[in-house]
């Protein structure tokens, strides 16, 4: 956000502060359907000094960064809360008129690009990098990748936010082509779990999303559920 | 044309115009004067029939207590109130023109507003200023569909939970929420609950203080309690200063009639002397 001040404004304090720096969220393509996981933590931009060091306040502990675009896409939040908050919005109202006047649920391609085009004609003034997940009856499950800058990229495993940087060596041994959709939960909640627990913005609950041709299946898990396996050792 | 020659009249809302001058004569040493930040403290929580929203009553302008009782509870609608921190002038400018465009809505549709449009004109409405209005809010209500509380951040994000702190004391009162929030609470409860985080902050911040005001919304009831607890009563002074009657000793009374009578009363009208404008 810095770099788009041509000026040092008085800047106002604390209160200021933006949302939601650091993140961990994630989405896994399968045959028929996608996952899609988050952690729940909101951070707030500004530090807070405690004993002469800078710390993060927790805005929200149990925030949902897995949000609603239309029955059956949805996409994961990172960056800035206020900036993906305002960006869902706009794409779910865009797609309800688009859903309205084809008559038919938008492909998970064309939400993806109406993000897209969000991100790419406002990036100089977003901070927003977004995984938006889905299922059609064209191509069944996909991910789309937009990153701040507003390219987009189809794949079929996708992590995001500042959690991400600790995840790509266990995703790249892990990730395998043809996983189901149990194995796909259960390999998204490996990851999130694992950067809750190296990524100091990252934490809170595991929230997990299932969205097949049935619609959506949504899994929390906290406390005892979230999963330790790499404790083990 | 005509915009070259003559400047548009203003319409309304914010100006933001003199921002760039005002940069550079900050980088001139000219310090701006400072807008009265309402270092506060406010929460609110969710009950079994609706909602408790509170907050203390100081206003500071750097250093100095500005207003000992100032009132940081704004109406919305009759059935949504809003807390505000940050700049007075700012919540009290925004939660002002949220109400009126909520009472419109109103009108308009005949129907009682609900809380999730409040909070979508507040989001919308906050994103637009890129964060530069500082008003971060508490919303607060009972429609239709239920009890809802929202917290909205400066840059226009917002949280829905059901219990939520903001300001320089919402540390304070989120540690009292986090060890005595349950859900379903009963009203008296939820009152204490409110009192206790608000008072937190009171005692441990600094930017808080005075006392507790709080709004309790329910379905067809709304309670404005202003003061609902003074927290800082001053206390009755023990000592006394004042020297008894008789201390110093009388030793002589003498009434002496005036050597002067009224001989004659004479009322005049006088004219009124004219400006000096030299």
């Amino acid at each position: 956000m810095a770099s788009t001040m041509t000026s040092d404004f008085a800047k106002p304090d604390w209160l200021n502060a933006e949302h939601e720096t650091g993140t961990t969220i994630m989405a896994v393509q399968f045959d028929g359907g996608v996952v899609i996981g988050a952690d729940s933590r909101t951070t707030t931009g500004i530090l807070i000094n405690v004993n002469q060091r800078d710390r993060a306040y927790i805005a929200n502990r149990v925030t949902d960064k897995l949000t609603k675009v239309t029955d059956y896409v949805y996409c994961c939040r990172s960056g800035s809360a206020a900036d993906t908050q305002a960006i869902a919005d706009i794409v779910n109202y865009h797609l309800n008129f688009h859903k309205m006047d084809s008559g038919e649920e938008p492909l998970v391609f064309t939400a993806a690009n109406v993000f897209r085009e969000m991100c790419y004609n406002y990036r100089d003034s977003l901070t927003a990098g977004i995984i938006v997940a889905g299922w059609d009856k064209k191509k069944g499950g996909q991910v789309y990748t937009i990153p701040i800058g507003g390219m987009i990229t189809r794949m079929p495993v996708s992590i995001g936010g500042s959690g991400s940087g600790y995840l790509y060596g266990y995703v790249d041994s892990n990730y395998k082509d043809g996983m189901t959709k149990d194995e796909c939960l259960r390999f998204t909640a490996n990851c999130i779990s694992l950067a809750i627990n190296r990524d100091g913005s990252s934490g809170g609950v595991v929230r997990l999303a299932c969205i097949t041709k049935d619609g959506v299946e949504r899994f929390l898990l906290t406390g005892d559920e979230i999963p330790k396996f790499f404790e083990d050792y | 044309m005509a915009a070259t020659l003559a400047a548009e009249p203003i319409t309304g809302g914010f100006s933001f115009e003199n921002c760039r001058r005002n940069a550079s004569l900050e980088k001139m040493g000219i310090k701006p004067p400072t807008a009265y930040k309402t270092g506060t403290t406010i929460a609110g929580v969710v009950f079994k029939d609706g909602v408790v929203l509170g907050a203390d009553t100081r206003a500071t302008e750097d250093t100095v207590v500005a207003d000992k009782n100032c009132s940081k509870i704004h109406y919305i609608a009759p059935n949504i109130y809003c807390c505000g921190a940050g700049t007075a002038a700012d919540t009290e400018m925004t939660t002002n023109m949220i109400s009126s465009q909520i009472e419109l809505h109103r009108l308009n549709t005949g129907r009682t507003p609900r809380v999730c449009t409040a909070n979508r004109l507040l989001k919308q409405f906050l994103f637009r200023y890129h964060g530069y209005i500082s008003a971060a809010l508490v919303l607060g209500g009972v429609d239709t569909t239920g009890s809802y509380l929202y917290s909205i951040h400066p840059h226009g994000s917002t949280d829905k939970l059901p219990y939520v702190t903001m300001g320089s004391g919402s540390l304070a009162a989120m540690a009292v929420f986090e060890d005595g929030f349950k859900a379903e609470m009963e009203k008296e409860k939820a009152m204490k609950l409110v009192r206790d985080a608000i008072a937190a902050g009171i005692f441990n911040d600094l930017g808080s203080g005075s006392n507790v005001d709080l709004c309790i919304i329910t379905k067809d009831k709304v309670e404005y309690l202003r003061p609902y607890d003074e927290a800082n009563l001053k206390g009755v002074r023990q000592g006394n200063y004042r020297y008894k009657k008789g201390t110093t000793a009388v030793l002589k009374k003498e009434v002496v009639k005036s050597m002067f009578e009224v001989v004659k009363t004479q009322v005049k009208t006088t004219k009124p002397e004219s400006m000096d404008t030299t």
